[in-house]
């Protein structure tokens, strides 16, 4: 996978969500959709990105925020 | 012979009303609405009237005096089509003096017709011939040495059908279907008296006029004058069969006249509830591709895509597809393959295909083109009405008041839909028109757009969620039907924040272009009109915020009620003809037929238990994703049925790259497309004129395709998937598509109710079909939205990463034309290409004449994905700044110029939006002169092609 391809497309997913009033439901949008619709290898390299440290600093705030505290659930099995 | 091919024909049009009348028409009581004609009210009494220029599909014209009847109390004759039934009316159709008056009228008429009975192309389907039979003509005392038009020029300049003035009795049924059926208006009738006759345009040849060769005018004649050239070669069919046809999601039902296994033409069903008679140049006439020279009739391998192709038989091509996909699997694990299926393909076709991937595979790597055009569609809808289709059927549209066409130019993409809704408009409804060029249906006879935003690509979502500001802030939104059927915290948020100044037409005004004044104008009318029916299509989908849009056009709909009855709603139009079907077939790598997502447990133990095997709760990869995975190493199979993604898909050079890194491509499919170049399997596909099954067009209509000739290369599509199936070792085992069908129905709760009996005895049915819905849907959400309550959700306008720059200063968008289809591969192999031979480039005047380029002149199209060479159209249809192709020819390479930008929730690419750079060149470019070579090399390694009847042995 690219993962440029895969930080921009994250946060094409937050910069829908995070236009949302209530803060955790967009958070919840967020990792919900990546968990609905990327498949696990997507997942697992854009999580070994952000443990890696280069993808975090690229991604928005409300991503981060989504895979922090969703990140058991979007860690693939 | 032919009386089976016959309908019966009422001679007027049906008429709606809550009153009855009663009449006795030749002594026989009958009841009809008021408004009926005498002449249909006699038909529904058992009696035909005679008649030449009358037909139901046509208001009545009174012209050709054979219909004519006596009527207790009245004096004359008068005609019975344009006579109204009145309660308690005696009328006599059959008296010695109608006899004797119709016969004078039968002379006149064959004074001046050629005698050719025997030799003419309509004996035996002549209605002439008919009305000379029954009115007992048996000489004409004028005889035939007068002045007449036998020795007329044809008119041969259409490749379909003829002109022949001599055979004209000046009945203006052809006129008037060109007006009514068609809404085109390139038919007159020119001169007086004697000299009166059928002109297209302007006394032009009918391929220079704006005739758009819909067949309307042909079907509407009832002699040999307007004529298929398929007839006048073939001779009248001797059976036929009700099939739909394979072009765009409108669906037409379509007759197709037989004679044994050849097709003698395609006549569009008249009880067809998606097109009513009606027909395009597509579907009446290109079916010729289906019997193409260039059909693929034998199963082909090979091991690398630089060797010359194999034929081999089914069960070797089929055997080593099966060991080279384990061999995969083995090496690089189970989600190393995937497959994808088409909307070109029944839904029996794509169930099979998804399960195929899903129980054989073991894993979720399916996809489909929806992938493409309308997969936000999907999304959209879903999250906020509840289901993942649209709302109406066609005829809805006959009740709409106001009528906003967002992204889509119907009269081109869905040209039987358009002819309905420019029916309406010309009946008075209102138009709105959002898109960046003056499409057709902006202005065209008899119709003008109230409004046309002629916004900029790529900002929808600030244009919805503007026109959303004025209907909210203005106090027009129908707030007790919001109150009854929205869900209220979301429509709070989402008032509040739409109602933001930065939301309100003024301050979108500089990046949208529309100007304020005229997007509140469009609003107010869309809120405060009566019925709002909204119809979208591609340009709503193919964004970075496709989704969004779909969003804001439901938003848009629930805020101002135009959900849940007839003559509203959302309506996106679907591109291909079974788009919705292959949607529902569960298609996509993240759900199971029904929309029913892989994770849940509970629908995964409804298809697990019948299917025998464990299925994946994770999403698999998406046709992009499928790309990305291909050049990382990840994705090394795939199992592509009708569909052509090197040429459809964008970022050519892209999809192109990832092709060479798998190692077993199997495509199935009637031609060697762009995407077989690279297979290494090629399975031939089957047309829809070969094979039995569904599809399910734009109003989730599911109807039966039917054979009406054999597989050419001996499997129709499901045998072969079912083939492929058990090589690998998951057993499939079905007789025919409709055990397919049931067993669909048994999994799917919005399908519980179709089979294929059903189908026969209803003609087509409308999902969700099931216990509650037995006869189907045809408007959904009617008392309450499918999700509960209807959702608002926040459209934030987000300007695509696709910006102009200084290299790249203009804005690309890709869309169809009237007579080419999608990719092709059907319509470039009939003589559609008389009217489009090859992809231009429109240009504005401004940006032409800056660039010093003048129509058909070759210019460069650059943008950051590649660069492609075509020749212009300078055109005032596009606005400055944004130019436009099709991308129906595959040398043209628009893809190449398409990037991977998509949209954000489906991965949707954004085909609308390119920034590019256009410029005068004097020869192709390096990508047109690299595909002319690799092309070239294919077509060698094919004609090298060897019959070998050992297989070749895995890698």
């Amino acid at each position: 996978m690219h993962v440029e391809s895969l930080i921009r497309m994250a946060n094409q997913i937050g910069a829908f969500f995070e236009a949302m009033p209530d803060h955790a439901e967009a958070v919840d949008g967020v990792a919900n959709h990546l968990k609905k619709f990327w498949e696990p290898r997507m997942r697992r390299e854009l999580l070994a990105e952000i443990d890696g440290g280069d993808a975090g600093p690229q991604l928005k705030g409300i991503v981060m925020e989504a895979i922090n505290l969703h990140r058991a659930s979007l860690t693939p099995h | 012979m032919l009386n089976h091919l016959n309908e019966t024909d009422y001679g007027t049009p049906k008429r709606e009303s809550e009153q009855e009348v009663t009449l006795e028409i030749d002594g026989n009581q009958v009841t009809v609405p008021k408004g009926t004609s005498l002449m249909r009210a006699a038909v529904d009494a058992g009696i035909q009237v005679p008649k030449l220029c009358a037909t139901d599909s046509l208001e009545p014209f009174g012209s050709c005096r054979l219909c004519m009847v006596e009527i207790d109390g009245r004096k004359g004759f008068p005609a019975s089509c344009t006579t109204p039934a009145e309660a308690g009316m005696k009328v006599r159709t059959q008296t010695p003096r109608l006899q004797e008056l119709r016969k004078g009228v039968m002379e006149l008429y064959i004074s001046d017709h050629p005698l050719d009975c025997l030799t003419c192309s309509a004996n035996g389907n002549c209605e002439l011939q008919d009305m000379a039979g029954v009115t007992g003509l048996r000489n004409v005392r004028y005889g035939f040495d007068g002045a007449n038009h036998i020795h007329s020029k044809k008119d041969e300049s259409n490749p379909y059908f003829t002109y022949d003035p001599s055979k004209c009795i000046v009945c203006n049924r052809c006129v008037r279907a060109c007006e009514e059926t068609q809404g085109t208006f390139a038919l007159t009738i020119s001169g007086r008296g004697f000299d009166s006759r059928v002109s297209p345009g302007q006394d032009e040849p009918f391929m220079e006029s704006e005739c758009v060769s819909c067949g309307a005018c042909v079907e509407a004649c009832p002699t040999a004058t307007l004529q298929e050239k398929s007839v006048i070669w073939l001779g009248q069919g001797e059976h036929s069969v009700i099939t739909t046809c394979a072009y765009c999601g409108v669906g037409c039902s379509f007759k197709a006249e037989m004679k044994g296994s050849e097709v003698v033409r395609m006549v569009p069903w008249k009880d067809g509830k998606a097109n009513e008679g009606h027909s395009c140049v597509k579907g009446r006439f290109a079916w010729g591709y289906a019997t193409h020279k260039d059909r693929m009739l034998k199963p082909m391998i090979r091991k690398q895509i630089t060797d010359p192709w194999q034929e081999v038989s089914w069960d070797e091509a089929v055997n080593y597809a099966a060991s080279e996909f384990r061999r995969l699997q083995a090496k690089y694990g189970q989600d190393s393959i995937g497959g994808i299926t088409s909307s070109r393909c029944t839904n029996e076709e794509t169930y099979l295909v998804q399960k195929l991937v899903r129980a054989a595979f073991g894993n979720n790597n399916v996809d489909t083109c929806a992938r493409v055009c309308h997969s936000p569609t999907g999304y959209g809808l879903k999250q906020t009405l509840g289901e993942s289709a649209g709302t109406q059927d066609f005829k809805s549209v006959d009740k709409a008041d106001v009528i906003m066409v967002i992204g889509a130019n119907p009269t081109d993409g869905h040209p039987v839909f358009a002819s309905r809704m420019k029916k309406r408009l010309r009946a008075g409804a209102k138009l709105i028109v959002v898109d960046p060029r003056r499409i057709e249906i902006v202005k065209s006879p008899h119709i003008q757009a109230a409004h046309h935003l002629q916004l900029r690509p790529g900002t929808n979502v600030a244009v919805i969620t503007a026109l959303a500001h004025v209907i909210v802030t203005e106090g027009l939104a129908a707030d007790a039907f919001v109150a009854e059927r929205c869900d209220s915290k979301s429509f709070g948020e989402w008032r509040e924040f739409v109602s933001r100044a930065e939301n309100s037409p003024e301050a979108t005004q500089a990046a949208t272009g529309v100007p304020a004044d005229e997007l509140r104008k469009a609003a107010r009318l869309f809120a405060t009109g009566g019925n709002g029916a909204i119809y979208y299509g591609l340009g709503v989908t193919e964004h970075s915020q496709g989704s969004t849009m779909v969003m804001g056009i439901a938003n848009l709909a629930m805020v101002t009620g135009n959900v849940g009855r007839e003559g509203v709603g959302v309506n996106p139009l679907r591109g291909q003809n079974n788009v919705q079907g292959s949607c529902d077939m569960g298609s996509f790598p993240h759900e199971l037929p029904g929309y029913r997502h892989v994770s849940d447990a509970t629908s995964r133990a409804t298809f697990e238990s019948a299917w025998g095997v464990t299925i994946n709760p994770e999403p698999g990869l998406r046709i992009p994703n499928m790309f990305d995975a291909a050049l990382s190493g990840g994705f090394k199979g795939l199992y592509c049925e009708g569909e052509d993604i090197v040429q459809s898909d964008p970022n050519t050079q892209h999809v192109a790259a990832a092709m060479m890194q798998m190692e077993c491509v199997v495509v199935q499919d009637l031609f060697l497309n762009e995407t077989a170049k690279y297979a290494h399997v090629f399975l031939p596909g089957s047309s829809f004129l070969e094979k039995d099954g569904t599809f399910t067009n734009a109003e989730r209509r599911i109807s039966r395709v039917r054979k009406v000739m054999p597989p050419k290369a001996g499997l129709a599509d499901w045998e072969v998937t079912v083939k492929l199936a058990n090589a690998l070792g998951y057993p499939m085992n079905y007789a025919s598509p409709k055990e397919i069908m049931a067993e669909i129905a048994a999994l799917t709760p919005t399908f519980h109710g179709v089979s294929y009996e059903k189908l026969e005895k209803l003609g087509s049915v409308q999902w969700p079909c099931n216990d509650a819905a037995p006869d189907g849907t045809p408007t959904m959400h009617i008392d309450h939205f499918v999700r509960g309550k209807g959702k608002f959700i926040i459209t934030q306008y987000v300007p695509t990463d696709e910006k102009v720059t200084r290299k790249f200063p203009l804005l690309l968008t890709t869309g169809r034309i009237l007579s080419q289809y999608n990719v092709g591969a059907q319509t470039r192999r009939t003589e559609n290409n008389q009217w489009h031979s090859e992809d231009r480039l429109e240009i504005h005047p401004h940006d032409a004449e800056e660039r010093g380029i003048k129509t058909d002149d070759w210019v460069g199209i650059q943008s950051r994905a590649g660069e492609t060479v075509l020749r212009a159209i300078v055109s005032e249809r596009m606005q400055p700044g944004v130019v436009y192709t099709t991308f129906h020819f595959p040398e043209s390479g628009a893809n190449v110029i398409t990037t991977d930008s998509s949209d954000w929730a489906t991965n949707c690419p954004e085909y609308k939006v390119t920034a590019v750079q256009v410029m005068p060149v004097m020869q192709p470019s390096t990508w047109q002169q690299e595909y002319s070579r690799f092309s070239r090399v294919q077509q060698e390694l094919l004609d090298a092609r060897a019959n070998v009847h050992e297989s070749i042995p895995a890698k």
